[in-house]
This record gives structure tokens, C-alpha cells and sequence, in this order.
């Protein structure tokens, strides 16, 4: 195999890998919010429910979070896996595992913020909504901006477990093209491949976390 | 008119009873300063009429419209439109400003009656900007918070607070946090609003100033109303929880 065809089959998994990192975090951003909503929860059934939830999610491993999203309907219910539900049980196994994460840092954040600030805003006379989305939830970002940064460098590196499923990402490929090869060769490029992408994550991170720099 | 009525309030925190009964009304045009020791109650009446605490017991009204009425000894809210249309009656000046860190000072007068009141906003724009001018803060209007000195924040606050056009204005100890020679700006500032007959309930712990500005000052003392008249007759009681505390100051 020549350099340059192993190149183009790892291009093809970098895609993929990219995919997954952005549609888990285009689902476990709010999902991690609604979570985090249900943790802080007036109502004793839900805040226990999202409780167990986020322990279940944190406490056990994600590629066994994956296999078990990917063969649970086979092995509980029978159900045929078609193989286009190999992508989705990689998106939603990262995106409710993520999400428990996302959940903590968005309480920490929310649970961080004065009260003066939720009362100065309901007498000003803004609805509950209003108060959060604009005066809570854009100060909640900047305090929790550093915490998500950790999270999603994590993502990027995460994304490699879909090789557990045999999902053709960038590890998958790379791993059976080093295989196939006797070459290190794959395994290198994937390595400047992620190193690259988590620059480039911290480098977009820093650059928000210093626009929002403008107050304090 | 009578602006504000407060009848038979009471507050328990934990079973420790903050407000014992306290009745209170303020009429149009009028300055009500309200001042004893920490922990009399007066900073907690502030918050039941702000509806910022839910009174126990009593009847809130203003201007005659019920926000809450005692029914078997127990307060009753009023919900919905009709409770939102008796918040709009009022504004409130914090303690520790409370402004919006992450708008910028004109912003923060703004949002609300844009947002909120629905208002035209180059007329609200118009108004913001002649509210600071008045506050001596035009040069100020694109700052952030954080760039303010403590007075200067406080006096945004006063300006968000004003923006909403509110028949009456409470504040909740305004100088508290601020050193003695920023207290003078504020001082100044509510001075020039009880010029232009501003209705207003202040906490404060400034006896030179409350003798100064009120029409009414009410003494307080373990959640009761020990006594209520003018600047003038508090400062002569011969009442003797008063003639105590009052003598803790110095009154020019």
C-alpha cells in the first residue's frame, strides 16, 4: 500500500472522527443543561432520578456505555442491528455520557451565581426564562468555559473509543492499516492528527474564554 | 393617594418572628426613611413589599390594588397579569448594586424597559442618556460595571431603577458598601429626587441624612414599629428604646 493511499483511507476516518466530535457536542451541550435542570430540581423524584443517572454515567466505563448502546436492543429485545445504527449508537452513547458531565459543570456554574443577581432581575419585572437565558446563563458560561474546555480536549481524545464497535473513525482505520502494513506509520499520523485537533480546540477555547474577558 | 399599604405584616424565618404585625403606608410625594439596629426587621419589610420575601400574614396594596390580602391569617398572592402590572408600581436599589456585570452601563439602564416594558427603544436610548446625565455619569455610558467605582455603580443602579418609570422607590441601605466619601454622591443623588417629589422608602443607617431628606422616619426595634413621626420628633423622643439608639450617633 502507498503512502499516499493509506493518507486518503486515514482522511476518510479523520472526517468521521470529526462527525462524531461534533454531533456529540451539538447534543450533549443542552442535553447536559435539561440534566442539569432535573439535578437541581425542586421535585425529589427527578432530582434522585438525574442523581442516579449522572453516578451511572461517571461511574462506569464509556466503551462499555458503547457496547451496551450498540448490542442492548439485540441482547434485550432481539431487535436486528441494521449497520447504520453503528453511527448512531456512537452518537448517543457519547452524547448521555457527556451530557452527565456537561450537567455537573453547568450546576457548578449556575449553583456559583449570586443571588442578588436573580432578585435584581425579578424586579425589574423579567420572567423566569427571560432571567436565565439573559442575565444567569451567559455569566454561567464565561465562569464555566475553562471546565468545558477540559471536557471537550477529552471528546476529541474520547472519540477513539468507537473503535470498540469497529466504527471506521480515524482509530479504526489507523489501527487495521497498522495491522495490515507491519507500519507505525498510521499510528504516528493519528497521533499528529489529534494533537493537531486539540491545538486547534484549546487555541478557539482561549481565544472565547478571552472575548469574554471584557468584564469580571 | 396612598401609594404603598402595608397591614399587619408578619415574617417568621425558622420560627424566629422578624415582622410582628407591622403596618405601613406611604402616600404620593412622600420620603419614608426607615432606620434601627440590624436585625429589627426593616431590611425584611423592605423585601415583603418589594415581593422579594412572602409575607406570613398581611395585606399588601398599590395604589389601592391588591397584591396580597390576609384571608384566615394567612397571606394570599395575587397571581399572574394582575401581580405583574403591581410589580411595575415599583423599583428597588440594592445594597450591592446587583447590576448586570456583563452589560455595559447603558445596557444595564436598557434592557429591562426594552426587553421587558416593551418600550420604543431610541426613546428608552433617549431617556438612559438623560438619566445619566443626571447622575453625572455621560462619559460613563459604554463601561462595564466592573470599571465603575462603588459610587458610580450605585448610581447606574439607581438610573436602571429609575428607567422603569416607577411610582415608588425603595432602598435598601444604598451606602452600605460604599466608603464614607462615595456615601455623599448617593446622598446627593436621592436628595435631588425627593426635590422632584419622588416617592421613596429608604433603609438606612445615615441619621443626618434621613433627618435631612425625610418627610416621615420610622424607628424599628425587634420587628415592631417602635415609633413613627417626623425627623423632628424622633430626634426629641422621650421614648427610651429610641433616645438609645439615636444616641449611638452623632446628629448635627
Amino acid at each position: 500500500m502507498s503512502l499516499q493511499i493509506m493518507m486518503q483511507q486515514l482522511a476518510g476516518g479523520m472526517g468521521t472522527t470529526i462527525l462524531i466530535f461534533v454531533l456529540t457536542l451539538l447534543f450533549s451541550l443542552p442535553l447536559g443543561l435539561l440534566i442539569a435542570f432535573g439535578r437541581m430540581s425542586k421535585n425529589i423524584v427527578i432530582r434522585t432520578l438525574t442523581k442516579i443517572y449522572i453516578s451511572l454515567m461517571r461511574g462506569t466505563p464509556l466503551m462499555l456505555q458503547l457496547l451496551v448502546v450498540y448490542f442492548g436492543p439485540y441482547y434485550i429485545f432481539g431487535v436486528n442491528i441494521s449497520s447504520a445504527y453503528r453511527a448512531y449508537a456512537v452518537i448517543i452513547a457519547f452524547s448521555i455520557n457527556y451530557a452527565a458531565y456537561f450537567a455537573e459543570i453547568y450546576r457548578g456554574g449556575i449553583e456559583s451565581m449570586p443571588k442578588g443577581q436573580y432578585e435584581a432581575a425579578k424586579v425589574l419585572g423579567y420572567t423566569k426564562a427571560q432571567t436565565f437565558f439573559i442575565i444567569i446563563l451567559p455569566q454561567v458560561i464565561k465562569r464555566i468555559l475553562p471546565s468545558v474546555t477540559n471536557e471537550v480536549i477529552t471528546l476529541v481524545k474520547d472519540t477513539s473509543l468507537a473503535f470498540s464497535i469497529a466504527y471506521a473513525e480515524m482509530f479504526t482505520i489507523a489501527k487495521s492499516i497498522a495491522a495490515s502494513q507491519k507500519s507505525m506509520i498510521p499510528f504516528v499520523a493519528a497521533a499528529v492528527f489529534y494533537y493537531v485537533f486539540n491545538f486547534l480546540v484549546a487555541a478557539l477555547m482561549e481565544y472565547w474564554e478571552k472575548k469574554l474577558n471584557y468584564y469580571h | 393617594m396612598k401609594l404603598l399599604e402595608m397591614n399587619h405584616v408578619k415574617k417568621s424565618f425558622d420560627g424566629n418572628e422578624v415582622l410582628k404585625d407591622i403596618s405601613l403606608s406611604v402616600e404620593e410625594g412622600e420620603v419614608v426613611s426607615i432606620i434601627g439596629p440590624s436585625g429589627s426587621g426593616k431590611s425584611t419589610l423592605l423585601r415583603c413589599a418589594t415581593l422579594l420575601e412572602t409575607m406570613d400574614d398581611g395585606d399588601l396594596y398599590y395604589s389601592g390594588d391588591a397584591a396580597a390580602k390576609s384571608v384566615e391569617q394567612h397571606a394570599v398572592y395575587e397571581t399572574g397579569d394582575k401581580l405583574r402590572h403591581i410589580e411595575r408600581q415599583f423599583g428597588l436599589v440594592f445594597q450591592n448594586f446587583n447590576l448586570f456585570p456583563h452589560f455595559s452601563v447603558i445596557k444595564n439602564i436598557m434592557d429591562a424597559p426594552v426587553r421587558v416594558q416593551k418600550r420604543d427603544k431610541d426613546e428608552v436610548r433617549k431617556e438612559a442618556v438623560e438619566l445619566l446625565r443626571k447622575m453625572g455619569l455621560s462619559d460613563r455610558a459604554d463601561y462595564y460595571p466592573c470599571q465603575l467605582s462603588g459610587g458610580q455603580k450605585q448610581r447606574v443602579s439607581i438610573a436602571r431603577a429609575l428607567a422603569m418609570n416607577p411610582k415608588i422607590l425603595f432602598f435598601d441601605e444604598p451606602t452600605s458598601a460604599l466608603d464614607p466619601e462615595l456615601t455623599g454622591e448617593i446622598l446627593k443623588v436621592i436628595t435631588e429626587l425627593a426635590k422632584e417629589k419622588m416617592t421613596m422608602v429608604i433603609v438606612t443607617h445615615e441619621m443626618n441624612f434621613a433627618k435631612d431628606v425625610s418627610d416621615r422616619m420610622i424607628f424599628m426595634d425587634k420587628g415592631v414599629i417602635v415609633e413613627e413621626t417626623t425627623p423632628k420628633e424622633l430626634f426629641s423622643s422621650t421614648n427610651q428604646r429610641t433616645r438609645e439608639f439615636l444616641g449611638k450617633y452623632h446628629i448635627e
